[in-house]
């Protein structure tokens, strides 16, 4: 068929069919004769479209280009990541194309940018996605469709995903966690406090049984769980089975000497799936309770893993490596917490979601925004928290927040105040720096924690009676004396890159 | 040799005035309160004896303690447990478990290694206890 300029397609009706609904037949001519329109005039932006429970809303942070309106940046946001590309297509008349277009349908200045401020004005951009532009239970799909296209678009300065709102539609379709929250308190058998943890430290060159040994140790000093760091998987120095072995003849030990279950997160990050899925059953041949996965593996990775792990009863502990490349900066990349609702909903047990006063970045504010998404069954805008939409999780298993990176004990009141119970607190340096010895690191660090909890429910307040509460327990607990003694001083006082912009709405009474 | 299950047992054992403090502190969460006992304190035994049925809509802290004692002096040298269950949605589940009694002594545990293919073994716990006879009182149960 020949196409001349300035030629459209006419559909195909019966003479005595309904018009094509809505639009004047010169607007639709306008609409798709060849050429560049403004994706706002493509149909991207509509500030009157209501969003419905159905559709998949995205939260954007758009530095447009000098000269570029925000309703336009908008709309090409809208564009770029459902439907569009940069000219007409008459293609688009063989779709239902105003059902698939990605509206965007409202735009905000961003408080604290712009004219007056040290940085450029940028905007928070609301866009609606209808639900069938979505496959069902798919991470990858989700994020190639979201944020694989768009973040490179020329007339876009910067763009940040913000936040995003699944509806209870799209959420059914995704197992989410395997166990979750309860089913691992349930399976360890511990309530009511956090759990403790330790990353065996140094990250590498330990052999296989001095490795064990680290293990040992911790594990029979009073932590729960010790774990492999990210980048541990099968090196010169110690192969992956080794690890496996000696890992959980620590493991065993250490349950018969304090009759607890303890656990090593082995792991079981691979080059392929199908390594993955060899250490994975090596892991729960031996009968380990828990295997991790580092976000580095990919989506798809993740999923398989979250599969494997529900059929084998395993719990899945997801270590954020490679995160920082792009949750921290405010202007450009995926908030972290868009990152813990997709893990949520691919299913994981565990993942790690910031500490707010260890060595690594975390404003108290958006980490407790984090945690609630990862933990409640249910959370409502608070843009204090950096939490854009009410977001209802349809009964989707809970994931459990892990706390790691240059914790101590002597931040025990802090820890708990700022974190809750429902969390696992990771203290690899905190544990095996101690100068006394790795079970003594581990008993300081359980000491302190059970003495912070009982004191917290008999009332008493953990900010200003922390100090006084941990110096009570340490009278009873010479490990725990030393390890307040030698890191009394240590914080990490640095301005967060990553902090909720919001402006207060005042209340009246 | 002293097991660390439960949420305190890293603590001095709690004293009675520290019981019911945690106790309150469930009663005000809402939960109920139930008592279990076991002579078999192994890590996957999850089913002690019940003591009686966990008390629901308690307003009060001191029929529960009544049970405490009650049960503590019904069960002798062996482990007696509080545990709070959460029966809310999204919980239905234990929110905090603690030891209360422990026998006089506690002879622990040890490491039966089978060996498997390659150098895998198979492990199990037998707990030093498990050898003695069942006896009068042996279960545990609330009469």
């Amino acid at each position: 068929m020949l196409m001349r300029r300035r030629v459209y397609l006419q559909p195909m009706t019966a003479t005595n069919a309904p018009p094509p609904p809505s639009r004047p037949a010169d607007a639709r001519a306008e609409r798709y004769r060849s050429g560049v329109i403004p994706y706002r005039k493509m149909g991207y932006w509509d500030s009157d479209y209501v969003p419905k429970d159905t559709d998949v809303l995205a939260l954007f942070r758009i530095t447009p280009q000098a000269g570029v309106e925000p309703e336009e940046a908008a709309a090409a946001v809208a564009g770029e990541s459902s439907t569009a590309t940069w000219t007409v297509v008459w293609t688009d008349r063989l779709t239902a194309c105003d059902r698939y277009r990605a509206k965007a349908y409202q735009v905000d200045p961003v408080p604290g940018t712009g004219p007056g401020t040290s940085t450029p004005q940028q905007w928070f951009a609301r866009i609606a996605y209808d639900l069938a532009l979505f496959e069902e239970g798919s991470i990858a799909n989700l994020a190639a469709s979201i944020i694989g296209n768009v973040f490179g678009f020329k007339a876009v300065r910067a763009l940040r995903l913000e936040d995003m709102r699944i509806p209870v539609a799209y959420l059914k379709t995704f197992p989410g966690p395997p166990a979750g929250i309860v089913v691992e308190r349930e399976r360890l058998d511990k309530f009511g406090r956090p759990l403790l943890g330790a990353t065996v430290k140094p990250k590498l060159g330990l052999s296989g049984k001095s490795y064990g040994r680290v293990v040992y140790e911790a594990l029979r000093g009073g932590l729960d769980f010790v774990k492999d760091d990210e980048n541990i998987g099968s090196q010169p120095f110690m192969h992956w089975r080794d690890r496996f072995l000696f890992a959980m003849e620590g493991v065993n030990r250490a349950q018969a000497r304090t009759g607890e279950v303890k656990g090593h997160y082995l792991n079981v990050t691979a080059a392929t799936m199908e390594d993955m899925y060899e250490r994975a059953e090596f892991a729960k041949e031996l009968g380990s309770a828990i295997v991790m996965i580092d976000l580095v593996v990919g989506y798809t990775a993740i999923q398989s893993m979250s599969r494997w792990a529900r059929r084998n009863d395993v719990l899945l502990h997801l270590h954020r490596a490679g995160h920082g490349t792009y949750t921290r900066q405010k202007t450009h990349g995926v908030s972290f917490r868009v990152i813990a609702k997709w893990m949520r909903m691919a299913g994981v047990d565990h993942v790690h979601a910031g500490t707010v006063v260890g060595k690594l970045e975390g404003d108290p504010n958006v980490v407790r925004g984090i945690y609630d998404t990862l933990r409640e069954p249910r959370t409502e805008e608070r843009l204090e928290q950096g939490l854009f939409f009410d977001q209802d999780w349809a009964d989707l298993r809970r994931v459990m927040p892990v706390a790691s990176g240059g914790i101590h004990a002597g931040q025990m009141h802090q820890l708990l105040g700022y974190l809750g119970e429902d969390v696992v607190l990771q203290f690899g340096g905190g544990t095996i720096g101690h100068p006394a010895g790795i079970a003594a690191g581990a008993t300081a660090n359980r000491v302190a924690l059970e003495a912070m909890v009982l004191a917290r429910n008999e009332g008493r307040d953990l900010w200003s009676e922390g100090p006084a509460i941990l110096d009570e327990a340490a009278r009873g607990c010479a490990p725990l004396r030393e390890a307040l003694d030698l890191w009394k001083d240590v914080t990490f006082d640095y301005a967060s890159t990553d902090t909720a912009d919001y402006v207060a709405t005042p209340t009246f009474t | 040799m002293r097991i660390t299950q439960g949420t305190f047992s890293f603590l001095p054992d709690l004293t009675d005035a520290q019981i019911a403090r945690q106790v309150q502190y469930a009663l005000g969460r809402g939960w109920a309160l139930s008592l279990e006992t076991t002579d078999d304190a192994h890590p996957r035994n999850v089913y002690w004896e019940m003591w009686g049925q966990p008390m629901f809509d308690l307003a009060d802290p001191a029929p529960f303690l009544r049970e405490l004692e009650a049960c503590r002096r019904a069960n002798p040298g062996r482990y007696v447990k509080v545990n709070a269950f959460d029966a809310t949605s999204g919980w239905e589940s234990m929110r905090l478990s603690f030891l209360v009694q422990r026998p006089a002594e506690e002879p622990g545990f040890e490491l039966v290694r089978q060996e498997g293919p390659g150098r895998t073994q198979r492990y199990a716990l037998r707990g030093r206890a498990a050898a003695r006879p069942a006896g009068p009182g042996h279960g545990g149960e609330r009469r």
